[in-house]
């Protein structure tokens, strides 16, 4: 399966400053896992040290938050489009 | 009591009168409404200028800060003329001389978990334009436990997020996240930088949806996560739903701690730091008797563009010191600093995990050095 990840600005420098990186894999976990291979400063933003997804740090598949799906074990379909959605609290200083 | 508009409130507002959806009776519920505003910055200026001018009867606003020249590229509510002023009775100024019929109630300090339900038990709709995770769930579970709604935006380099939380029994922050990031993992925009007129476009959105709520007509952002990219000119919108796995917020949290701003009451030994923290005043007496320390600079090279130390040896992004650790000394004292003092503690660590045994860093970074030592340098 052939997967568009869009990057959020705050990770961008973790993947040489691409907006959206292609991934491959039949479940988001396998796509994530392709990801962090081709881009391992990637991981530490993504996983926690025990390889969970970090609290602060969504993904979704289309307009779904995995977390209300299968989690990591959702399944893809070629073409899908994930977006990785980290909290940012900028907006007063 | 039902406060009704004069005849110059009706000429006022005449613009929204005549909308089908406002007239009268919508132009009358914002003027009986009460909205609390939580920080007075780059989402607080647009927003509170617009809340103000839409004829809303009650604005609170929260701010503990004053107005510094830095904060001119965003925070519009404010001027120069307000430089050094509190951040709150500036912002109050401006928001009376473009509506004097609004009743405009500053709050001059932080908000904690000890005052904020006292003040937002007072308003119908709170607005969060704060720029930290601690105050943000803090926000959020005071609305959650005075079921207020809670209008949100953040925003970070080119990228903006709006939604409306705790509204209508839709979700909460915490459902969409359930944890902060570890202190020192995501920077903030001080360090980072953020595009001057992102807020504008997020606090704008936040004020259309706390009048929206008010005059209770349209589909507000509850439930849907708006994502806002100035660099792609792109709106995407994501769903949010309730997390059945959360926790209940039952009452307010210690939000230093959940953030990891100080360790848990339990932790008897805090972690030892294997390097020296030094106050500007302190090195600076040292210098000058003759302490002659390599200065390691780890702000990005835009920054150093706007002001540097004169003795300073050498300029690299914290982030990118583990590349150049075999031309640093290690048989002389190290002085790090960066703007601040975090992104420069972060770097000692780096290198004392290297094998650097003499590390200093510079409290306070050098905006502690313009404002203690060497007055005369710009401060950013």
């Amino acid at each position: 399966m052939s997967i568009t990840i869009n990057i959020p600005s705050a990770l961008r420098p973790y993947v040489k400053g691409q907006s959206t990186i292609e991934a491959h894999g039949q479940t988001v976990g396998q796509a994530l896992d392709f990801a962090e291979q081709q881009h391992p400063d990637l991981a530490k933003h993504l996983r926690d040290d025990t390889g969970q997804l970090r609290g602060f740090v969504n993904i979704f598949i289309g307009q779904e938050d995995i977390r209300h799906l299968d989690g990591e074990k959702s399944p893809l379909s070629n073409g899908d489009a994930l977006t990785i959605v980290p909290a940012i609290a900028g907006g007063a200083s | 009591m039902t406060r009704t508009l004069s005849p110059e409130e009706k000429a006022r507002f005449s613009r929204h009168i005549i909308l089908d959806d406002v007239g009268l009776a919508g132009q009358e519920k914002l003027k009986n409404a009460s909205v609390l505003c939580v920080g007075t910055g780059g989402l607080g200026s647009p927003l509170l200028l617009y809340l103000g001018a839409a004829g809303i009867g009650k604005i609170g606003i929260v701010d503990f800060d004053v107005v510094e020249e830095s904060n001119l590229q965003r925070q519009i509510i404010h001027g120069t003329k307000t430089v050094g002023v509190s951040k709150v009775q500036s912002a109050k100024d401006r928001i009376e001389d473009l509506n004097p019929y609004a009743e405009v109630i500053t709050y001059e300090e932080r908000l904690t978990k000890d005052n904020a339900l006292d003040i937002f038990k007072d308003y119908d709709v709170i607005v969060d334009g704060t720029d930290n995770y601690a105050t943000r769930y803090l926000v959020n579970d005071a609305c959650v436990l005075l079921n207020k709604p809670n209008v949100y935006g953040s925003i970070f380099l080119f990228e903006g997020q709006a939604t409306v939380f705790n509204h209508e029994g839709g979700p909460n922050y915490r459902d969409l996240f359930p944890e902060p990031p570890p202190p020192g993992l995501v920077p903030s925009c001080a360090e980072a930088g953020v595009l001057g007129v992102l807020p504008g476009i997020i606090g704008t959105i936040q004020a259309t949806e706390a009048i929206k709520i008010i005059l209770g007509k349209g589909t507000t952002l509850s439930g849907r996560l708006l994502l806002y990219s100035a660099l792609d000119l792109s709106f995407k919108e994501l769903n949010v739903r309730k997390d059945p796995n959360a926790k209940a917020i039952t009452q307010l949290a210690d939000y230093e701690q959940l953030c990891g701003l100080k360790p848990p009451d339990n932790l008897d030994t805090p972690k030892e730091e294997r390097f020296e923290r030094i106050q500007v005043r302190e090195a600076s007496s040292k210098l000058d008797s003759g302490w002659a320390p390599y200065v390691l600079d780890v702000r990005k090279p835009a920054e150093a563009d706007i002001v540097s130390l004169s003795f300073a040896n050498r300029l690299v992004p914290h982030d990118q010191v583990n590349q150049v650790l075999a031309e640093l000394p290690k048989d002389q004292d190290i002085l790090v600093h960066c703007k601040k003092g975090g992104r420069s503690a972060q770097a000692c660590e780096v290198l004392a995990e290297a094998g650097f045994t003499q590390l200093f860093n510079l409290e306070g970074g050098i905006t502690a050095w313009a404002q203690e030592i060497e007055t005369s340098l710009p401060q950013y």
